[in-house]
């Protein structure tokens, strides 16, 4: 009985699978024939360098003949010479790259996105001259980063700056500051520069996220009699993290490959030498193409890693949240 | 006329050359300032000259910028460019893409600066013609060593002890921004430039001698460093750390520093009319490091080089012994100020009354150090990086002389693993 009802049910569910399977089948083939430019595009512009690039970093390319290399395996990244251990894992040089650029880009980062939230806030509010307001704050976003820097340098200048005229007019200080040439003031004026910079993208990104937010729930807020401190903690901020966490993302991404303004602010000092200046200066100013290769391959794994990281410690809270 | 016979000859076979026919050569002269116009005069006299046309390419301005524009042409074996502006510190990394002049010039050569000579050679074979010449020089403020009764400084010792003298007089007299001293301290190709001076002038050697062997490791050398760490806070202010040659005009020019190091395009400008210091400055060799010490200015200049991938070398071979050549060279140095790299035009009086202080610089030249960059050939550049990140750990104090100089010796030494080349 089960048998003769299973046998019966049998052709109709084939025909259901048989008829949404042909749909499907033309929708996918319909949304590859949309994205197939697209993907050849990547491919080709994004694709091609990478693999060619991952590839050059197993030989000992040189710029002088890019014609005439060897395979060498690992040894651009970790080989081992008569003893003495060599290669891009054990240069400090490299290394030094490494913590000054996720150094710079966690600090960096971060107050960017809370200045970004500040302005952001700021802007959202009502007040005439508002337009005006939301547009000459994204100057210095629109300023190109290499002119913004070399700006900065002179605005530094330890002789003849106007940053160190105006302190030691107010009497904030004794002698001059020498910004950019002091090791322990380079990193963070160069992250002064970019927080300069990159506050408006961050306020940008923030501010449309705020302006989605429903306005009845401020309103019974309002009604409550909550503190507008609670307010923006218990109900702006939860609904605006997901915005949040994509514009961090955004702007992690870009530190993460920081590479005008370090270059014009310091040129290739070690004390202030991101990821992309090491690759850099191994590729054009040492002419060992198979060496910067590597460093550039190790970029690409060292920021998808941090990436992945991000995105999984996002969701994780977002899962919480909605507990 | 003649491209007739010459197309008679060919028909008759007697012999195939094509070097009677106009052709076009593009060459590539830096654009910087006046630089342009005065290379576009000299290459349309020589094309009419000759019947050939020529183009100029223009280039990057940035040094590496342009370094890396010729290595890709080069390395892809692209004919687009037949004669090449280079750097005296390139000929090494840029050697093997070159054509060996040493026969084409064998009768011009020897009348140049045997320093520059040197820095055109790869394997003592010819590969660029050297075309002006450069050299680290002091720049002093005549008016304030005559207010101080000072002479001119023979010894980093004097200049040291001059500068600070003058510096706590100008304090005194209420320019508190003024230094004793400025230079180029900034990590790059500039305080390698820098560093060599002091310590070629403590006779620490090069670097790296001719043979290729790493003296960089020696007590001169680490009292070289010494004595310039000691002037960054005292006589030099710290920002010097971050300065190229145009930070260190900047404060010499606004009139805030006795002394400047710097190259000879210095000149013309202080003494131009908008300048503060007009005719208060004076040039001199850079000081020697002690009484036993010599005067060493750091070579530099510029070459010019024919590519091996031009499909008209003869021609571009003519163009650049033109251009080198004592009429062009001549021409140069009145209308531009380009130091020329033949010796006699050192003594020529029209040059002199052009420069009147072009008869000092024979010296200057003639006692040149030159940059191990021919015996360290392609890895010239991480060998001035090594140096120049070394010396300036030194003048940052993070690092003794010593200390730093055992590192850089070691570090070296690594770079040199299977020999320079």
């Amino acid at each position: 009985m089960s048998s003769a009802v299973a046998e019966a049910a049998a052709p109709a569910q084939a025909n259901v699978k048989a008829g949404r399977s042909s749909l499907t089948r033309s929708r996918i083939r319909a949304a590859w024939i949309f994205i197939a430019p697209t993907l050849i595009v990547l491919a080709l512009i994004a694709g091609w360098p990478l693999a060619r690039t991952i590839w050059f970093s197993f030989t000992d390319a040189n710029l002088n003949n890019l014609a005439d290399y060897e395979f060498i395996g690992f040894e651009n990244y970790l080989a081992n010479y008569d003893g003495e251990w060599l290669g891009l894992l054990t240069d400090p040089d490299w290394w030094q790259s490494v913590w000054n650029t996720v150094w710079f880009t966690a600090i960096s980062v971060s107050i960017e996105t809370v200045l970004g939230t500040i302005v952001a806030l700021i802007l959202n509010a009502s007040f005439p001259g508002r337009g005006l307001m939301r547009a000459i704050i994204l100057i210095p976003w629109a300023i190109p980063t290499v002119v913004s820097a070399k700006m900065w340098n002179w605005m530094l200048h330890d002789q003849f700056g106007v940053i160190n005229d105006m302190l030691l007019r107010l009497g904030l200080v004794a002698a001059p500051i020498t910004w950019t040439a002091n090791p322990d003031t380079a990193l963070w004026t160069v992250i002064m520069v970019d927080v300069w910079k990159t506050t408006p993208f961050m306020a940008l990104l923030i501010l449309a996220a705020l302006q989605m937010l429903p306005g009845d729930i401020y309103e019974a807020a309002k009604v409550d009699g909550v503190h507008p401190v609670k307010v923006f903690f218990r109900v702006t901020l939860p609904l605006i993290k997901p915005a949040l966490i994509v514009a961090v993302i955004f702007r992690a991404l870009d530190a993460l490959r920081v590479f005008d303004l370090i270059y014009v602010l310091t040129a290739n000092s070690r004390d202030t030498m991101s990821m992309s200046v090491y690759a850099r200066q191994q590729l054009v100013d040492f002419q060992e193409v198979g060496l910067g290769s590597a460093a550039s391959t190790l970029i690409f794994l060292i920021i998808a890693l941090l990436i992945v990281i991000t995105l999984a410690a996002g969701r994780v809270r977002l899962g919480g949240g909605s507990r | 006329m003649s491209r007739h016979l010459a197309s008679l000859a060919l028909a008759a076979g007697l012999f195939a050359s094509a070097s009677a026919s106009a052709v076009e050569i593009s060459i590539s002269c830096s654009a910087l300032g006046k630089e342009y116009e005065i290379c576009k005069q000299g290459v349309d006299a020589w094309a009419s000259k000759t019947g050939n046309t020529v183009k100029i390419v223009s280039t990057p301005n940035s040094a590496t910028e342009r370094l890396a524009l010729y290595q890709q042409l080069l390395a892809a074996g692209a004919g687009d460019i037949d004669v090449f502006q280079i750097d005296v510190v390139w000929t090494g990394i840029l050697g093997q893409h070159l054509q060996d002049l040493t026969a084409k010039a064998q009768g011009s050569i020897g009348g140049h600066l045997p320093a520059m000579v040197e820095t055109s050679q790869v394997d003592g074979k010819l590969m660029a013609m050297p075309w002006f010449a450069d050299a680290g020089l002091l720049y002093y403020r005549q008016d304030l060593l005559d207010k101080y009764k000072r002479p001119v400084p023979q010894t980093w010792a004097d200049l040291t002890e001059t500068a600070r003298l003058i510096q706590e007089g100008e304090r005194k007299e209420g320019k508190g921004d003024f230094w004793g001293y400025v230079w180029q301290g900034r990590a790059y190709e500039g305080l390698t430039t820098n560093a060599l001076e002091w310590i070629a002038s403590f006779n620490g050697g090069t670097i790296i001698d001719e043979k290729g062997e790493i003296t960089i490791e020696n007590p001169k050398a680490a009292e070289a460093l010494k004595t310039a760490a000691g002037w960054v806070g005292t006589i030099t202010p710290e920002g010097v750390l971050n300065y190229t040659e145009e930070e260190a005009r900047g404060v010499f020019q606004s009139g805030n520093a006795a002394f400047m190091r710097n190259w000879p395009y210095a000149w013309a400008l202080a003494q131009g009319a908008d300048s503060t210091i007009k005719g208060k400055v004076g040039i001199a060799p850079l000081p020697k490091g002690g009484a036993d010490g010599r005067h060493a200015g750091t070579l530099g200049g510029q070459l010019l080089a024919v590519s091996k991938y031009s499909k008209n070398a003869d021609a571009a071979i003519d163009l650049v012994m033109y251009l080198t050549g004592e009429e062009e060279q001549k021409r140069r140095a009145v209308e531009g100020s380009f130091n020329p790299t033949i010796v006699s035009l050192y003594s020529d009086t029209d040059i002199a009354k052009a420069n009147p202080f072009i008869g000092d610089l024979a010296d200057v030249f003639s006692n040149a150090v030159a940059r191990p960059a021919t015996v360290t050939g392609q890895n010239y550049n991480k060998v001035s990086t090594e140096f120049f990140n070394a010396v300036h750990q030194v003048l940052s104090k993070r690092a003794e002389p010593a200390q730093a100089l055992n590192r850089l010796d070691r570090d070296l030494k690594r770079i040199k693993r299977n020999g320079w080349q």
